[in-house]
């Protein structure tokens, strides 16, 4: 049973249209992996998902309640996470501070919710008192990714999560996202890193011009010849836009 | 007969007022309309250019600097040049930041320049001011003297209107405006994004300079209270946003009708009681502020709003 | 050992009461700057505001001003918020300098008001001059300026354990860092925006009572400290509370001690100019580390 579908969304910002049409469902422990095309709609897909979008049509679900535009404050406590691509720690917060922040809508005892974080990600235990600003690219990225999580999310969305990192750390990060999967969360992610996310993914989904182009398992879609010609080419250095 | 004619003398101060700060509206409006600069330093540059005016042009005093009489067109030009070239140091510091460093650095400058107009007395007499500065036309006749200083006030608007409409359709006041649309893309034209804040701000300042040296010349007479926020810089915003913003004829219009409201309300309130009068006079800035509120919130475009070549637009 | 305790007495202590209410006023204006994204140009009258609001109790009840101060700084927070609400929330969502604008208006219309309801003249806080206390015979401080510096001490110190033990104020530092992320998080805007005008408000306030309780109390006062407030945000960096306190410090100090007769025996610096030192040094700043010494925003 899926735990976030969209359907026939369409919208974008302001009079510009970017989204014409784009279904995609995410189920029960999946990681599923959006690539594309630059300016294809890809990470718009996910704003779309966090009523940062104005939605012209379509309809978006979590379980099976709508979440069609809502506003993003009332998304989040319904427990769905977001981790933007740049700009997703609190820099001169501490990394503790950080992960409370994450925690800011739960009500209940977060302590070994961050227990369960500082477990999956060692690092971060020992720097829990430093500015997260200070961290390395890597560890800013699990203190971004450990702040969405500690809200126990139903769903995390993850944009660009490798993006200006080296490939060693690019490896620590997809390793990152399947621990973080095998405990448990369902993951969809915007990727420009198709070749490696697409093996680590349950399924993907090809977006060109703000529609679904192809979709498949994540396998499939590697040996997909057409998929293989198109995107995951040598473009998998590209700068993200 | 005689209450006719101080009625018609009244005129032509108010006109010949609303001609000056017309010059500031237009000013600001290359500023802030066409630029998007936030300048909240009218008064300071303002001061400026009426003190270099004044002391240029004065007789030899031993209470400030002066006695160079020199001719009016003179002061009027080195006004000009030493507000460019302050304005040029301002704008070196702060246009690379946005608008809000500028604002603060722009009543600072105000600031400072009224700290040096009280504390360097040998220049500038201090709080007293400088006086005796001579006025164009004054050797002629009543009203023929007041009739010949507004023409030469209208019709240095009508320049200064003229100057600007045409900068605005060349090539360089395209770029101005799509800076402003959307300076991501100007940049990536290749457009040099700061020399054209840059340009903009001083020619802006230099324009405020030179309506500074027509009030010195006009009311004779200069003091450190021309570096005050509310009647300088504060009414001349009100006149633009509320004339229309980016729209000369706005600016112009803005500066006549809100010099008028102001002036007019002043007589009002001058005919009420000593006591009651100081205070009231506080009732108008009220009011003036509260006039301003209201039109940024319900008429952000002002009276006269912006001609545009394209409808569509995020900046409003 | 007599010009060192007349370079304490004269210059070292009145530079910290100054810095301390710098301080104090700076923590507002960077708190708005970072969270709300605009320099407010009505900071300074909400100073003002507090003060007239503090003398019009005292002429009504017996009290010390410091025992006043909770009372009118509760009344200074509603004004504030009261303006907040009519006059900033409509442009939430505009470009921030339309909010510059609108305060630029707020500064003139707060301070007209002040005008018109308690006239222009000069007015003290406390009557009468009182003698400094003198400690190891040569030390010489007024119990003023002790008072003001414990107090500012006490607010700092809760500023801090707002900012770093309660969750509304983590946020507060979380929102200033980043709004955009803050907004993912689930930081609910509208909280953290009340919250900032609090304590941006009652902190406005003491430091303006603080400053009034050591001179007098005047309608220009709380814009004469404007500048030097947003030299010392400038200085801190923007939106960094802790930088905002040491920028306040560190102007209040120069400014009193570029007086001090540093060179020779004339004051190295005409005391007439000593408002244009915090000028200065936000010019200085923003040629050489726009971001400050915390390393605060640039925009």
């Amino acid at each position: 049973m899926a735990v976030l579908s969209l359907d026939q969304v369409v919208g974008g910002y302001g009079d510009t249209q970017i989204l014409h049409g784009v279904s995609m469902h995410v189920d029960e422990g999946e990681i599923v992996v959006i690539i594309g095309p630059n300016g294809a709609g890809k990470s718009t897909a996910m704003k779309a998902v966090f009523g940062l979008l104005n939605l012209s049509s379509g309809r978006v679900f979590l379980d099976d309640n709508e979440i069609t535009n809502m506003p993003t404050e009332m998304v989040v406590r319904q427990g769905v996470c977001y981790v933007p691509q740049t700009a997703n720690i609190f820099p001169s917060l501490t990394v503790e501070e950080n992960l409370e922040m994450g925690a800011y809508v739960r009500k209940d005892d977060f302590r070994p919710r961050m227990a369960e974080i500082y477990d999956l990600f060692p690092p971060l235990l020992e720097k829990r008192k430093h500015a997260a600003g200070t961290l390395s690219g890597g560890q800013r990225q699990m203190v971004a990714m450990g702040k969405a999580m500690m809200l126990e999310p139903k769903i995390l969305l993850l944009d660009e999560p490798t993006a200006g990192l080296s490939p060693k750390f690019r490896g620590e990060i997809f390793s990152i996202i399947r621990t973080v999967n095998n405990a448990g969360t369902p993951i969809l992610m915007v990727e420009q890193n198709a070749k490696q996310a697409l093996k680590i993914a349950d399924r993907g989904y090809v977006l060109v011009d703000g529609k679904n182009k192809f979709d498949g398992a994540g396998q499939a879609l590697l040996d997909d010849p057409e998929v293989a010609e198109m995107f995951l080419g040598g473009g998998s250095h590209k700068v993200a836009s | 007969m005689e209450q006719s004619y101080g009625i018609f003398l009244y005129i032509i101060s108010l006109a010949t007022m609303g001609g000056m700060y017309a010059m500031l509206t237009l000013g600001l409006n290359i500023q802030w309309g066409f630029t998007g600069l936030f300048n909240v330093g009218i008064a300071g540059f303002f001061a400026i250019g009426a003190y270099v005016s004044a002391i240029l042009t004065s007789p030899e005093t031993t209470r400030h600097l002066g006695g160079f009489e020199l001719p009016y067109i003179v002061g009027f030009s080195a006004s000009m040049i030493v507000t460019a070239l302050i304005a040029w140091g301002v704008g070196k510091v702060c246009l690379r930041l946005r608008s809000d460093y500028l604002a603060i650095a722009t009543i600072g400058i105000g600031e400072i320049f009224r700290l040096i107009l009280k504390n360097e007395t040998w220049a500038t007499n201090g709080p007293r001011g400088v006086s005796m500065v001579p006025k164009p036309f004054e050797s002629l006749a009543e009203p023929y003297n007041q009739l010949m200083f507004l023409a030469l006030v209208l019709v240095t608007v009508a320049v200064i209107y003229l100057l600007i409409e045409a900068a605005c359709k060349s090539p360089w006041g395209r770029v101005m405006t799509a800076i402003r649309e959307n300076e991501p893309a100007a940049r990536a034209a290749g457009k040099n994004v700061e020399r054209f804040r840059m340009e903009a701000f001083v020619i802006g300042c230099m324009i405020m300079g030179l309506a500074g040296a027509f009030t010195a010349q006009y009311l004779k007479f200069i003091d450190p209270n021309a570096t005050e926020l509310t009647t300088t810089t504060f009414l001349v915003w009100v006149m633009l946003i509320v004339g229309g913003s980016a729209n000369n004829k706005g600016a112009i219009l803005g500066a006549f009708l809100m010099w008028t409201v102001w002036s007019a309300s002043e007589i009002l309130t001058s005919r009420l009681p000593d006591d009651m009068a100081i205070r009231t006079a506080y009732v108008r800035i009220f009011l003036i502020g509260l006039a301003l509120q209201i039109v940024l919130q319900k008429f952000p475009s002002g009276i006269l709003p912006e001609k545009r070549p394209k409808p569509s637009g995020s900046h409003e | 050992m007599i010009a060192l305790m007349e370079f304490i007495n004269f210059y070292l202590i009145p530079g910290i009461v100054l810095g301390s209410i710098y301080a104090l006023g700076a923590v507002g204006i960077t708190l708005t700057f970072g969270i709300l994204r605009f320099a407010n140009f009505a900071h300074g009258e909400t100073m003002t505001l507090g003060v007239y609001f503090t003398w019009t109790l005292m002429q009504i009840t017996p009290f010390h001003p410091l025992v006043i101060l909770p009372a009118s700084m509760l009344l200074t927070v509603l004004v504030v918020l009261g303006i907040d609400r009519l006059f900033y929330k409509p442009f939430r969502a505009s470009p921030t300098i339309m909010v510059v604008m609108a305060s630029f208006g707020i500064m003139l219309m707060v301070r007209s008001v002040i005008q018109f309801v308690w006239g222009v003249q000069l007015k003290g806080l406390v009557p009468g001059i009182q003698r400094p206390m003198v400690l190891f015979d040569t030390l010489r401080i007024s119990p003023k300026h002790m008072v003001i510096i414990a107090s500012a001490v006490v607010l700092v110190l809760l500023i801090h354990l707002l900012l770093s033990r309660t969750k509304i104020g983590k946020a507060m530092r979380a929102m200033s860092d980043s709004p955009e992320l803050a907004r993912l998080t689930g930081i609910g805007t509208e909280k953290i925006v009340m919250t900032t005008w609090v304590v941006g408000a009652s902190l406005a306030c003491a430091a303006g009572v603080f400053l009034a309780y050591d001179t007098h109390v005047e309608t220009m006062m709380g814009f004469k400290l404007l500048l030097p407030m947003f030299a010392a945000a400038i200085l801190g960096g923007v939106g960094k509370p802790y930088g905002a306190i040491a920028g306040g410090l560190i102007i209040g100090l120069v400014e009193e001690l570029s007086s001090y007769p540093w060179i020779g025996t004339e004051p190295l610096l005409n005391p007439g100019y000593k408002a244009g030192v915090a000028f200065a040094i936000m010019v200085l700043m923003l040629l050489w580390r726009p971001s400050g010494l915390f390393r605060g925003r640039v925009f």
